[in-house]
């Protein structure tokens, strides 16, 4: 059991990759705190991951509201005792070109992606900083690093997601906490599924692997981040893309 | 509460967080320079100063916030 003892929070964990990882830490010993805008999904995600013999929690999180995520870090602390893992992977799109995109398009996914992971950290970063211990894992996207047409929001908030890791993580080094980021290229869940299919082809034409790839891929490299085998890796963006980006 | 009891109480949050020996914390000691905290250190010590006294220090009053005397007096005030 590689994340036994451990006590890890996802947010957006009730679906699609956040789900994947959920399964994942709990399936190496890890407790789960769950945090979703839908609390019946987080429910029953929380039901799913108890079965694999953890404890897991759901708590209903908009991650872009400060006292939604002090909530979702005091529940994993008062349940649990500690928090040693927070993946920061609530994401939402909302496609359009530059001359359709509302300003409304703009703000509610910066508030999501990246003020929300801005909000996690800072709400279980005194916890962590006290137990001079902890992993921060920030789930970023291939477009932060190339971009993306109709996807200036998404991308921005990406990028953004990037800068705010590294910075973190030398922030945040000293007290034996390490930040990075995983940037998911072509993955097949509801966020990619309703993609139109010249989309599709596009993307895939691009992928030196030859096929997207599964919520689990990105989950196995959350793990290697959330375990002991990275203590020295800190900073850094981890690419599951296919070879999307080199 | 009197400045003498204030500091005793600074000087035991001191001594727990930094794991200095008692007679290393007095009035004139610099956080920083004397007391070997480093940004994060500083940034624990206010918040243990808060919970200790209830008290909120003010983002702008941080840096002039230097000495254990300056944290003394500095909760004195409120």
């Amino acid at each position: 059991m590689r994340l036994a003892n451990k006590v890890a929070i996802v947010t957006g964990g009730s679906r699609g990759i956040g789900l994947a990882i959920a399964r994942r830490f709990a399936s190496e010993g890890a407790a789960v705190v769950v945090g979703d805008l839908d609390l019946e999904a987080a429910r029953l995600a929380a039901a799913e991951l108890e079965k694999l013999g953890v404890g897991a929690e759901a708590v209903k999180c908009d991650v872009a509201q400060t006292e939604d995520a002090e909530l979702l870090a005091s529940h994993a602390l008062n349940r649990f005792g500690r928090i040693d893992i927070l993946v920061n992977n609530a994401g939402i799109t909302r496609d359009r070109l530059l001359l359709r995109m509302s300003e409304s398009d703009w703000d509610v996914v910066i508030a999501v992606n990246l003020k929300g992971a801005f909000n996690c950290t800072k709400a279980v970063a005194k916890t962590m900083l006290r137990q001079r211990s902890g992993r921060i894992i920030n789930i970023a996207s291939v477009v932060g690093l190339i971009g993306n047409a109709g996807q200036a929001n998404y991308a921005a908030s990406k990028a953004g997601v990037i800068g705010l890791t590294k910075s973190l993580a030398r922030e945040m080094a000293g007290r034996n906490i390490t930040v990075n980021a995983i940037a998911p290229g072509f993955i097949e869940t509801k966020m990619t599924e309703d993609l139109p299919e010249s989309v599709r082809q596009a993307f895939m034409s691009r992928i030196p692997l030859g096929r997207a790839g599964t919520p689990e891929d990105v989950a196995n490299a959350a793990l290697f981040l959330a375990s002991d085998e990275s203590s020295y890796i800190t900073g850094q963006v981890i690419c599951v893309d296919g070879g999307m980006v080199m | 509460m009197t400045e003498s009891e204030i500091f005793e109480k600074v000087r035991q949050l001191v001594v727990d967080k930094l794991d200095v020996d008692e007679d290393e914390v007095t009035m004139e000691a610099s956080f920083q320079d004397d007391l070997g905290a480093d940004s994060l250190d500083v940034m624990e010590l206010v918040d243990d100063i808060e919970r200790e006294f209830d008290i909120t220090i003010e983002e702008a009053d941080l840096d002039t916030i230097k000495t254990v005397g300056d944290a003394v007096r500095y909760i004195a005030s409120r």
